[in-house]
């Protein structure tokens, strides 16, 4: 599919699971700020959970298909999805083709980020690893930048199976919930010693807001300030993704996607895995509240929403396996058996040589 | 307060942890950091997504779901960081850094003034009387972590940090020093800029300064900057480089 795009919406960019491995030269990460709600819309349309899509912030863009057909679906926040001016469901896949308008406009609901995926993933160069735009250092994506008015995106090759996934459907169970009122679940850590009980005690008993100094590198929280035992300043380590650090001013900073590989404040907690995307889903003025957890209890949820990507995968494994032959035109001569080995499902296409 | 007895597990969420041998800024530590780092690259580790090498520590990101028990895996590099031995790097490369100091390009000089009770000339002169160890690379694509700045020039980070610092500025941070790579916030105390490019992403290579390297600090005036900063969008501009003995190379 090559897709043009007529508005941009307002911060609309490629992202996938991020770029790792180089945050030892200073490379941030950047990637998906949902990386959950990126897998499950990648599975609908018959990618693979890694791969990259767009990420849509707040307020969605316009595209038409001007060639090709394929797979589309949209996952994370809620937000207005028409196609061709009918309103279309979030969290299925969808068969679009040429001449067909994609419009995602305002927020309907909770959440602020959503992820298009597109059978095939975006065509765009692989830039030490990753095809996730880091738009500070202007690399990734597109040329390093968001989308713009103008633009003509083409879909890479197609999986195998891609159009045994039409019309598949997220179930609402394996949905990420992100209900505002949920406290956010931090192990405290790495210098939690630096504060003192009181400080700790104002961290874990407070309501924070989110400020408009909130991005893909981090969300600058007001509200009571956080007590240091001697000094706010650290010799610079490492910031994990969900580090929450408290400068001399005392108010926290989650720091996300974006964020530098290394700092030099004091870290008092990080944000357990699925609760990072719960904050990234929240917008300013909004309030949030931390709850302090064990590593084993914030390891078991991280496990958890990755055993909900697992069931997702064998879901579509025997959807797939459940539609019928006249369903399956583009793959004719072809079988399509759903192979379980050790508890994991493998899709399997068996091609006929003759 | 220096290097640790017994290095220190520093627990930093579901998919991290840090493994800390100091307090200081020390190359004895650094070099235990470094080979604690290649002992895991060579060591038999499922699950370790990546090392990110700094000052005193080193961060191993793991994926939470591979590594069956955290426990053990914390328990082993534990052992593995006890077996480091601090060896003192020496020799090496010097790469010099042109920066024209104070006026615009240095904003916050006259803050370090205040902090140190130095004059602006004596700050710019003892700031490029020395080779800088680099420790490490971080914060930003390419930002090079250097130790060994005069102490006499130490002047804490700004208690705001900045929301946009421009391409080459040069800082101050509590005893540190540093050049910004591309356009970021930040904290520290901006004394100067260099027409430099220390990341380029089609730079061949994109970054400049490599952990390991030394820095040297040249003081060069507007005129200057200017037409360096010229050769450099021209990509014309060879970065000078000696041996830390002095000869060119």
């Amino acid at each position: 599919m090559i897709f043009e795009v007529s508005s941009p919406g307002l911060l609309t960019t490629v992202q996938d699971l991020g770029r790792w491995g180089y945050q030892g030269k200073g490379m941030p990460v950047a990637g998906a700020m949902d990386s959950q709600a990126l897998k499950i819309g990648n599975i609908l349309v018959g990618n693979e959970p890694k791969d990259a899509a767009f990420e849509i912030t707040a307020m969605g863009p316009t595209l038409s298909v001007i060639e090709g057909e394929g797979l589309i679906a949209v996952t994370g926040a809620e937000i207005n999805f028409t196609i061709n001016k009918v309103e279309a469901p979030l969290w299925q896949s969808i068969r679009v083709q040429v001449g067909d308008t994609i419009t995602l406009s305002t927020l309907k609901g909770h959440g602020c980020r959503a992820y298009l995926c597109v059978s095939g993933s975006i065509d765009v160069p692989v830039i030490m690893g990753s095809k996730s735009t880091y738009l500070r250092a202007k690399i990734g994506g597109l040329e390093g930048r968001a989308l713009k008015a103008g633009d003509r995106i083409a879909t890479g090759p197609l999986k195998p199976l891609t159009w045994l996934s039409a019309d598949f459907t997220c179930p609402d169970h394996l949905r990420p919930k992100r209900d505002l009122g949920l406290p956010l679940r931090v192990v405290l850590g790495p210098q939690d010693e630096a504060f003192t009980e009181n400080g700790l005690k104002t961290f874990l008993e407070s309501e924070y807001t989110i400020t408009n100094e909130a991005d893909r590198m981090g969300y600058r929280l007001e509200g009571p300030v956080i007590e240091h035992k001697t000094g706010a300043d650290i010799i610079s380590d490492a910031i994990p993704l969900g580090t929450i650090q408290v400068p001399g001013h005392g108010k926290p900073i989650c720091m996300l996607a974006d964020r530098q590989t290394t700092g030099g404040y004091t870290k008092i907690a990080v944000l357990c895995t699925p609760d990072i995307a719960t904050l990234a889903q929240r917008m300013p003025g909004q309030a949030v509240h931390f709850k302090a957890v064990s590593l084993a209890e914030s390891i078991a949820a991280a496990r958890k929403e990755r055993e909900q990507i697992e069931k997702l995968l064998e879901l579509r494994a025997s959807y797939r396996s459940r539609r019928s032959p006249s369903q399956t035109k583009k793959l004719n001569k072809t079988f399509h058996w759903t192979l379980k080995v050790r508890d994991k499902s493998y899709d399997v296409v068996v091609e006929d040589l003759n | 307060m220096a290097e640790y007895l017994e290095p220190r597990i520093l627990s930093a969420g579901d998919s991290a942890v840090i493994i800390e041998f100091g307090d200081s800024i020390d190359m004895k530590i650094n070099a235990r950091v470094q080979q604690l780092r290649q002992h895991i690259e060579r060591g038999q580790f499922n699950g370790i997504v990546e090392l990110v090498p700094t000052y005193r520590s080193l961060a191993v990101y793991f994926d939470p779901v591979v590594v069956e028990d955290v426990g053990l895996f914390f328990e082993r590099l534990k052992k593995m960081a006890q077996n480091t031995k601090g060896e003192i790097i020496e020799g090496g490369l010097v790469i010099v850094i042109p920066a024209c100091y104070g006026g615009e390009f240095g904003p916050d000089m006259q803050n370090v003034v205040e902090h140190t009770s130095l004059t602006e000339a004596e700050i710019v002169k003892r700031h490029t009387a020395v080779d800088y160890y680099c420790y490490m690379l971080g914060f930003t694509p390419g930002f090079a972590y250097l130790g060994g700045m005069d102490e006499s020039l130490a002047t804490p980070r700004l208690k705001e940090p900045r929301k946009v610092i421009p391409a080459g500025s040069v800082g101050i941070a509590g005893k540190q020093t540093g050049i910004y790579p591309i356009d970021s916030p930040g904290g520290w105390q901006l004394i100067g800029r260099t027409p430099l490019k220390l990341f380029d992403p089609e730079g061949e290579p994109p970054f400049l300064i490599d952990a390991g390297m030394w820095v040297h600090f040249r003081s060069i005036d507007s005129k200057e900057y200017e037409e360096i900063a010229a050769k450099v969008a021209a990509k014309k501009y060879k970065p000078e480089i000696l041996t830390k003995s002095g000869d060119a190379k």
